[in-house]
């Protein structure tokens, strides 16, 4: 094993429960220290951030009776990237009868996150599936029906069984708003006090464990400090480190990295999922990239041309001189292979030069067959407002015209490493939903994001948190003005004050789009050594240049979304660094994380199971040293390592 | 594309507004309303004069964070499309286009083109949700419900509140807001036990920050998930039905 | 108020309680009780334009059923006794029906806000009707009140005589300012009725896509027969097909 190669790295114990890994959650528990209801009161809890696994952790929470405030930089609950996922949520309910399991959903996700995620937690995460799904209807989430009134499933990317509950092409939104409204209630209850256009700049750590957050109201500019018992980040993933990306335009890493830097070790940074059905870029002031829900590869076909300088119009190239690649490749799975299968697969395309439209920069996701076998009207109903959000976008019809899709920054698998009670590396501070590294190893399913945030939110939080909790039994919280809070406050005022004095020539943005650049170039669906190192140098020169030529005006006591930005970017660059580093000490391919070094002859990601079966848990040392790897060795038990095939 | 921007610039709550002009050039036809906007600041920041404020998150048309009046067309000319999806493609060259935020008692604006919606969350935590504990749900398909219920159901819980509908309402009502979330939940089995109650909160919440509705459809237009006012008849019988029952004798059955 | 003191509020009221407080002076009370009194005055307007139409028949006719109208269910109860209670009944939908209308305005304005859009509003779905219901409404309450002057109580009529009614209704429209402010207000009711009567299902909760376009047409068809039914009154005597009996 190669664990221990670099700096003083140790072995992390992830505290997964003994036993058969059926009966792990339930022993988990039974055996976790409990807080009576009447003591709940006593405690005061942070969570951060209000997307499912924030908001459903929140009002989860509030409805146990503990004392929570809950913290949103936007300016409603309701706003988080949880709802922009269409496709919909995986569940084990094997109502469709076609041989589906607790069982099979597991082994599904290991395969698919590439043999690169804790069994345990995803044997949990598949086991509380179905409790999600009956939750959330009787939260009133008006999931698909069948006539008979019982719920519809269809089928996603790397399953062969239809598991994936919907809302149209709005799941996302709908479970969002189940979450959204059971926290609303808990604030009308009053039992969560909620913090709207309030972002966190700080985490607090007092004697080694998480005391506290400091924020900033990001109307009025005023700095505030927060104490609690027990703070969880549930603040997202960081794919807007590549400027472009599927993401909400003010989805940050900054939580995440503030932990990171107060000693919460960051997990496999490296493993960042490229989707594969977005719309391809147009120009280049475009400022995000669109997906379009990967359940469109049900029912579309993608194909490019046979030849490189076919210029021919869509409709005009006979089916002869087209090539339907993914089914040509992978004939099983065909257009339903992972998600990075599939990118790689476009991106080769691409490269070959047979990309179309006017950048050829997409590939065609037709569905001429489709509708002549189904129906416009069947297809209207499935991906209505799909088609119609492509066709605004894009001013063309994809009834007509395929549409034109290429891969874009969708998901980080990685993030904050934590164990199995979701506790990071700092003790008191929890970590839920993407912002954390641990469900999906390499590399994501479709529809297992709703899955993860509910499943942390709702059910495995809750149940955990109170092990943590009921060591601090009428012990009350630091208080603000202790020490610790005032220099952390004493600190982000500082570095905003940085921010606006710097007074260089360009903007935020300017840095930003080039940081995405070299990430996705040289760190994005294939890397290799020579990129990688090349990268590592241009973002640690970008990075000098930001501290000198940086341009934010205005002030810090008013709204300021250049200085929101500021700090959101500045710690992007600090991120970017570990994320190369990271992709550059696993030598193998897996999922996501694709080095050309390593690859089969057909081109296939190769793992090195003997070397890296382990989780990379990286270590902040300071600004000018780098930064430790730790290692959680991963133990497969219950699924066989192979190579994955979808062929 | 070259254009003629008049923006609402204020720098605070409370403090006095007042609308500038820019010029905007090159501009592609192919991007959103909002990276023009993108456009305009960095040349703003680049010139030392404060980008304009503005909300925006998903870009994708579903978040509903962002919204401004475009032209005297609540999220611009193209219908059933949020300001994020709007493109330039659907203005000519040379165009003036007047950007303003939404304008109504209970939106103070914070700064330019953004507002406060908060009292959109008030209504929705007076009684917008049904009480089902975490945890303590039957098998989700032991109830059933018949695909046409869930089908307007969903049609009503599209919305993205956005308040596009109360910047349209010549009344500044929220009708068709509150109305689309008393729909949803109360097209719903799951929705029945705490219809009427929940009708009764979420309307008197509503009525003490927004105008009253007059039928003037504006709303419906407006949104940018197309909801029909439909919704706001049956909010409107609910909330009359509500003070027929005898809640603690009939239960909340319709 | 937190939600919980809320519901436990709406929970405790007593049907009384919810009714006379917070249902009638709620807003969507207010409008459930303008389209309650809205058809109330509609269905007086049809029944009065029936009457009022029988002038075409003959003096004798229309003066015979303004008779009628004063001995109805006569001896049953006193003369006019009927007649009294329909015109408290319709006074009280009248004030009922203004007094929405002023307080639910006043509040509309008041929730605008002071600042006012600076782009000339493109209204897409408001029309005409919808947006004059307000000053047409005003106008038509005062029509009401010089129609009342004019031909019940005969005061704004010189050449008024109690009971001949078909003569005083030619000798006020053989003025022809009077004839056209009864024609222009006619205008604005029909307009006024056609927002109304389409508008009222929607306050009232009946409203129901299966019927939606029924009732834009009941709406037009209310609309030009009120319109077209009680111009023809004003506009005959101006044109001389009616003239003074007797």
């Amino acid at each position: 094993m190669t664990m221990n190669t670099e700096g003083n790295g140790t072995m992390l114990d992830p505290k997964v429960p003994e036993g058969p890994i059926q009966d792990k959650w339930t022993k988990r528990k039974f055996d976790v220290k409990l807080v009576n209801p009447a003591n709940r009161r006593k405690y005061d809890l942070i969570v951060v951030g209000t997307g499912l696994a924030g908001a459903g952790a929140a009002a989860a929470l509030g409805e146990l009776g503990y004392n929570v405030k809950a913290f949103t930089y936007n300016d409603s609950s309701r706003r988080a990237h949880s709802i922009a996922a269409q496709g919909g949520i995986n569940a084990a309910k094997n109502y469709p009868n076609d041989n589906d399991s607790v069982f099979r959903l597991f082994y599904d996700t290991v395969k698919g996150g590439d043999y690169r995620s804790r069994e345990a937690n995803v044997y949990r995460l598949a086991e509380v599936s179905n409790s999600i799904i009956d939750q959330t209807v009787a939260q009133g989430a008006p999931y698909a029906r069948e006539y008979g009134g019982l719920l519809d499933n269809r089928s996603f990317g790397g399953a062969q069984v239809s598991r994936t509950f919907y809302a149209r092409g709005q799941t996302g939104q709908q479970l969002l708003l189940t979450a959204y409204q059971a926290l609303a209630r808990q604030v009308g209850l009053g039992n969560v006090e909620l913090f709207t256009r309030t972002e966190m700049l700080e985490l607090v750590t007092k004697d080694g464990r998480a005391v506290g957050i400091v924020t900033r109201d990001l109307v009025t500019g005023e700095i505030t400090s927060h104490s609690a018992h027990a703070v969880v980040l549930a603040t997202g993933g960081y794919s807007n480190v590549y400027f472009l990306s599927t993401n909400a335009m003010n989805c940050n890493g900054t939580a995440a990295w503030r932990a990171y830097r107060k000693g919460a070790f960051f997990a496999n940074p490296s493993f960042t999922q490229i989707h594969p059905t977005c719309i391809p870029a147009s120009d280049e002031h475009q400022s995000k990239l669109t997906l379009m829900s990967e359940s469109l590869r049900n029912d579309g076909r993608i194909w490019v041309p046979k030849r490189a300088d076919d210029t021919r119009a869509p409709n005009e190239i006979p089916e002869d001189d087209r090539d339907y690649y993914l089914e040509r490749q992978y004939p099983a799975f065909g257009n339903l292979v992972p998600r990075d299968v599939a990118s790689r697969a476009a991106m080769r395309m691409i490269e070959q030069g047979r990309g179309v439209g006017p950048l050829k920069n997409g590939v065609y996701l037709d569905f001429t067959d489709s509708i002549n076998r189904l129906g416009r009207q069947t297809i209207e109903d499935r991906y209505g407002n799909l088609f119609e959000m492509y066709e605004r976008i894009t001013d063309e019809d994809p009834y007509v015209m395929p549409m034109r899709i290429y891969p874009a920054p969708h998901y980080t698998m990685g993030g904050l490493w934590v164990d199995y009670n979701l506790e990071t590396t700092i003790p008191g501070l929890f970590s839920s939903g993407e912002a954390n590294f641990s469900d999906h190893g390499a590399n994501r399913l479709g529809a297992s994001a709703l899955m993860q945030g509910v499943a942390d939110g709702y059910f495995v939080l809750p149940a955990t948190i109170s092990g943590y909790l009921a060591n601090w039994l009428n012990e009350p919280p630091v208080p603000t003005d202790d020490e610790a809070f005032t220099a952390a406050e004493q600190e982000v005022r500082d570095r905003l004050n940085r921010f606006l004095s710097i007074d260089g020539t360009h903007s935020v943005d300017y840095f930003h789009r080039r940081l995405g650049k070299i990430m996705i170039d040289e760190c994005g669906m294939s890397r290799d050594r020579k990129g990688l190192e090349k990268a590592l140098e241009q973002i640690s020169a970008l990075r000098a240049e930001f501290w000198k030529d940086l341009k934010v005006l205005g002030t810090d006591e008013s709204l300021n979304q250049s200085l929101e930005r500021a700090g959101r970017v500045a710690d992007f660059l600090e991120l970017a660094e570990l994320m190369v580093r990271d992709a550059l000490d696993r030598e193998e391919s897996c999922g996501g994380h694709f080095r050309l070094e390593h690859q089969t002859e057909d081109g296939e990601a190769r793992r090195d199971d003997e070397n890296y079966a382990f989780v990379s848990a990286w270590q902040w040392t300071g600004e000018d040293s780098p930064p430790i790897r730790h290692a959680e060795p991963l133990e497969f038990e219950y699924v066989a390592l192979t190579q994955r095939s979808y062929k | 594309m070259n254009l003629t921007l008049r923006v609402w610039r204020q720098p605070r709550r409370g403090s006095e507004g007042a609308f500038k002009t820019y010029e905007v050039k090159d501009v592609s036809p192919d991007a959103s309303f909002f990276e023009m906007l993108d456009q305009l600041n960095e040349r703003l920041n680049d010139q030392g004069e404060e980008p304009v404020a503005f909300d925006s998150d998903c870009r994708e048309g579903i978040c509903g964070t962002c919204g401004v009046m475009i032209n005297g067309s609540p999220h611009g000319p193209q219908s059933g499309t949020a300001t994020c999806q709007l493109h330039m493609r659907k203005f000519n060259d040379g165009d003036t286009i007047t950007v303003e935020p939404w304008r109504a008692l209970a939106f103070p604006v914070l700064k330019d083109l953004i507002v406060d919606r908060s009292p959109f969350d008030e209504i929705i935590q007076a009684g917008g949700y049904i009480s089902a504990n975490i945890g303590a749900a039957q098998d989700a398909n032991a109830t059933l419900v018949p695909k046409p219920a869930a089908e307007s159901s969903m049609d009503a819980a599209a919305c993205i509140g956005c308040a596009a509908c109360v910047a349209a309402c010549p009344n500044s009502a929220a009708n068709l807001f509150t109305a689309a979330k008393i729909a949803h939940l109360g097209l719903l089995p799951q929705g029945q036990p705490e219809r009427y109650l929940r009708t009764v909160a979420m309307v008197e919440t509503m009525e003490s920050y927004f105008g009253s509705c007059t039928n003037f459809g504006e709303c419906e237009t407006a949104c940018p998930k197309s909801i029909s006012i439909d919704v706001i008849a049956w909010m409107n019988r609910d909330y009359v039905a509500a003070q027929w029952k005898n809640l603690r004798k009939q239960g909340q059955q319709a | 108020m937190t939600t919980k003191t809320r519901r436990l509020e709406v929970n405790r009221r007593s049907g009384w309680q919810s009714w006379l407080g917070p249902f009638f002076t709620s807003d969507v009370g207010m409008k459930w009780m303008m389209a309650l009194t809205g058809i109330g005055l509609l269905g007086y307007v049809l029944v009065h334009m029936i009457g009022n139409l029988k002038i075409f028949i003959g003096p004798e006719d229309l003066d015979h059923y303004a008779e009628s109208l004063r001995t109805l269910l006569y001896p049953i109860f006193p003369k006019e006794g009927v007649l009294w209670l329909f015109r408290i009944g319709l006074t009280a939908m009248a004030v009922i029906h203004i007094w929405s209308a002023t307080v639910l305005t006043l509040r509309n304005w008041k929730a605008r806000g002071k600042i006012r859009y600076d782009a000339r509003r493109q209204y897409a779905a408001a029309n005409y009707a919808s947006r004059t219901m307000r000053w047409g409404g005003v106008l038509i309450a005062l029509f009401v009140i010089f129609h009342l002057l004019d031909l019940t109580i005969g005061s704004a009529n010189p050449d008024y005589v109690a009971g001949d009614v078909y003569n005083n209704v030619v000798y006020s429209f053989e003025r022809w300012p009077v004839a056209l402010f009864y024609v222009v207000t006619m205008v604005f009711l029909a307009l006024h009725i056609y927002h109304g009567a389409w508008s009222l299902f929607q306050s009232l909760g009946l409203a129901n896509p299966r019927y939606d376009s029924w009732r834009r047409w009941l709406a037009v068809a209310l609309a030009l027969a009120i319109l077209i039914g009680n111009s023809a009154i004003p506009i005959a005597v101006q044109l001389g097909f009616l003239t003074v009996s007797g």
